[in-house]
C-alpha cells in the first residue's frame, strides 16, 4: 500500500476537512417521534448549531435515504439549498464513513465548503404501525418490487434469514476454519454492553453475560438474539468544513486523517472469502493516508451489526491477524477499561441501529475526540477510527478521525 | 415427477431472469448446467452473460457433477418467509461445487444441525409447481 503512487495524492488532503458539528437523536425507548424528515432537519439543525453554523452556510448536501429517488435533491429543496455539491452514495451501513470521505475530498478540492451529511429512519414505530420495518421484510419487499433481481432468483427461494443469516453463513466459516467459538463471539456483545451501562440514552443498559448470549435463541444458528444488533429509531447528522474555516467553529474541527472505501460484493453468496472483508482494503487505504497504524488508534467505533462484523474488521483492520480475532477479545480488551476501546456508547447492539448504523459511529468518534463523554470517555482520546460495514458484509468504509494535534 | 401435484407452495419459487433461463430449463428434466466459459474454461455462478473471472460472452451451458463440499451453514429456527414455516429447523447453506463455483442452497437432512462444514454433499431435485426443479443437497452416503 505505502508503494503506491497515489497513496502520496491522498496524503496531500490528509487534516484538509474536519468535522465541526455532530449531533443525534435517540431515545431510550427505541422509538422517537415525528417523520424522517423532520427528524432529518432536527439533526442537521442540531449539528450546524454544534459547529455554530447557519443552513445558510450549506453549500454540499450528502443524504442517501429519505423521499423517494432522489434523496440529495429532495432533501435540498426542504430545507432550501442550492447545493455546490450533491452526493446520494449508497453502500448500505458504511454509507455515512463513504460520503464523510466524499465530503472530505470535496472540501479539500475546493468544490463545497460546508458539508451536511444526514440520516434519520424510523423502523420500530413504523413496524408497529404495520409497515415493514427494516431487515428482511423491508429488502424483500424492496427486491421483488423490481425486475427479477440475483438476489431474488438465486437465493430467495432457499429461505435465508436476512440480514442475519447471511453473516451466520460468515460466522460458521470463520469458526470452521480457525477454530472461534460462540463464546468468544459473545464477548464481543458482552464488552459492547458493558459501555451501554455508563450511557444513560442506549436503548439496553443492563449489564449481560457470556451464559445469557449462549442462552438467547438462535437467530440464524452460530449467531444468538444477543449477537445481533438492535431495530431502532434514530437520526444523525454530521457538518464538514476546512480545516482553516474549523478554526472558528464552536468546537473548533475534529480533522479527517485518512479515508478509505472498498466493497467486495452484493450477495453473500458471492462473497470472494466469507472471513475477509473488504476492510482489507479499506482499513489499510485509510491508515496510509493518515500515516497511521492500528497501534496508533486511541477509540475504535466499528460497525457491530452482528458480533461476527466486529471480530472480522478487528483482523481486516490489523488489529490482530486472520483468525486470531477470538482470541483477541477474549479478554474483554474491547470493554471499558480494556486494552482496546471499541464502540463506546453500547453500539449497534446496544445503544440504538435504525438499519444504517454508519452515521453514529461517526458521532460517537467525534464526541470521544471532544473529551465529552463523561464516564465512558477514554482518556486522552486523540486519534479514532470509525469503520463502517454495509449489506451482508459487503461494503466498508474507514475513517481515520484526529484531534489538532494530531493534524 | 412429471404431472404430480406438488401441493401448496412451501417456499418462494424463484422467478427466471435474464441470464438464468438456459439452468431452469434444463431443471424441467432435472439435469444440473453450470455456464462455462469457452475463453477461459471456468464455471461460474451466478449464471451472468459475461464470464466474471475473464470478461469472455461466450458461454457455454453443459451439464454439472452435482456433487460439492459444505462450505458454510446456517440452522434457521425461523422461516424467512411465512409459506416455509413447516420446514423449521432447515439448513442454508453454502456448496463448494466440484466443477468450481459456490452456490447458496439447502442441506435437507434428518438432523440440520448436525450438518457441518467440509460435509460432501449430492444434488437433488426439489420440485416446484410449475414443472421446474429446485437444486438442494443433502449428505453424500
Ligand atoms: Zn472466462
Amino acid at each position: 500500500m505505502g508503494s503506491d503512487p497515489r497513496t502520496e495524492v491522498r496524503r496531500r488532503s490528509r487534516g484538509a476537512a474536519a468535522i465541526v458539528g455532530a449531533a443525534d437523536l435517540v431515545s431510550p425507548t427505541g422509538e422517537l417521534d415525528g417523520s424522517t424528515r423532520r427528524l432529518e432537519a432536527q439533526a442537521i439543525q442540531a449539528a450546524l448549531d454544534d459547529a455554530g453554523l447557519t443552513m445558510a452556510d450549506v453549500d454540499g448536501i450528502f443524504a442517501c435515504t429519505g423521499g423517494t429517488f432522489m434523496p440529495s435533491i429532495e432533501l435540498a429543496e426542504y430545507l432550501g439549498v442550492q447545493p455546490s455539491w450533491t452526493d446520494a452514495t449508497q453502500t448500505g451501513g458504511s454509507s455515512f464513513e463513504v460520503l464523510c470521505e466524499h465530503a472530505a475530498a470535496a472540501i479539500a478540492l475546493g468544490h463545497c465548503d460546508v458539508a451536511v451529511i444526514v440520516y434519520a429512519a424510523t423502523p420500530k414505530s413504523s413496524f408497529k404501525k404495520g409497515g415493514p420495518g427494516f431487515g428482511g421484510g423491508a429488502q424483500r419487499a424492496a427486491a421483488l418490487a423490481g425486475p427479477v433481481s440475483p438476489m431474488v432468483e438465486w437465493e430467495l427461494p432457499f429461505g435465508m434469514r436476512a440480514p442475519m443469516g447471511a453473516y451466520a453463513l460468515a460466522a460458521s466459516r470463520h469458526m470452521a476454519m480457525f477454530g472461534t467459538t460462540p463464546e468468544q463471539l459473545a464477548r464481543i456483545a458482552v464488552s459492547t454492553r458493558e459501555w451501554a451501562t455508563m450511557n444513560p440514552r442506549a436503548r439496553l443498559r443492563d449489564p449481560i453475560t457470556i451464559a445469557d448470549v449462549l442462552a438467547s435463541p438462535y437467530e440464524a444458528s452460530p449467531l444468538h438474539k444477543l449477537d445481533c444488533c438492535l431495530v431502532t429509531d434514530g437520526a444523525g447528522a454530521v457538518v464538514l468544513t476546512s480545516a482553516e474555516r474549523a478554526a472558528d467553529c464552536a468546537k473548533g474541527g475534529v480533522f479527517v486523517l485518512g479515508t478509505g472505501t472498498s466493497h467486495t460484493h452484493s450477495m453473500i453468496s458471492a462473497m470472494p472469502d466469507l472471513t475477509v472483508t473488504a476492510g482489507a482494503v479499506s482499513g489499510p487505504r485509510a491508515f496510509d493516508m493518515a500515516g497511521i497504524t492500528a497501534a496508533d488508534v486511541d477509540v475504535l467505533e466499528t460497525y457491530d451489526s452482528f458480533t461476527i462484523t466486529v471480530l472480522l474488521a478487528l483482523e481486516d483492520l490489523g488489529f490482530c491477524a486472520k483468525g486470531e480475532g477470538g482470541p483477541y477479545v477474549a479478554d474483554g480488551r474491547l470493554g471499558p477499561g480494556g486494552a482496546r476501546p471499541a464502540n463506546t456508547n453500547g453500539g449497534g447492539l446496544a445503544y440504538t441501529h435504525p438499519g444504517m448504523y454508519g452515521m453514529f459511529l461517526l458521532v460517537e468518534a467525534v464526541r470521544q475526540l471532544r473529551g465529552e463523554c463523561g464516564p465512558r470517555q477514554v482518556p486522552g482520546a486523540e486519534i479514532a477510527v470509525a469503520h463502517g460495514c454495509g449489506g451482508v458484509l459487503s461494503s466498508t468504509s474507514t475513517v481515520v478521525l484526529g484531534t489538532e494535534a494530531t493534524r | 415427477m412429471s404431472g404430480a401435484d406438488p401441493g401448496p407452495r412451501r417456499r418462494f419459487e424463484p422467478p427466471v431472469g435474464d441470464s438464468g433461463e438456459p439452468f431452469w430449463a434444463a431443471t424441467r428434466d432435472q439435469r444440473f448446467v453450470l455456464p462455462w466459459c469457452r475463453r477461459c474454461g471456468r464455471a461460474h455462478w451466478y449464471p451472468r452473460e459475461r464470464c466474471p473471472h475473464c470478461g469472455g460472452m461466450d458461454i457455454d451451458w453443459r451439464e454439472a457433477e452435482g456433487r460439492g463440499l459444505v462450505h458454510a451453514v446456517s440452522v434457521m429456527p425461523k422461516p424467512a418467509l411465512p409459506m416455509m414455516a413447516e420446514m423449521v429447523p432447515y439448513t442454508v447453506a453454502l456448496v463448494e461445487l466440484a466443477d468450481g463455483p459456490r452456490m447458496m442452497t439447502n442441506i435437507v437432512a434428518d438432523d440440520p444441525w448436525a450438518v457441518a462444514v467440509g460435509d460432501p454433499v449430492v444434488l437433488i431435485w426439489e420440485p416446484l409447481s410449475d414443472g421446474r426443479h429446485l437444486p438442494v443437497f443433502r449428505l453424500e452416503g
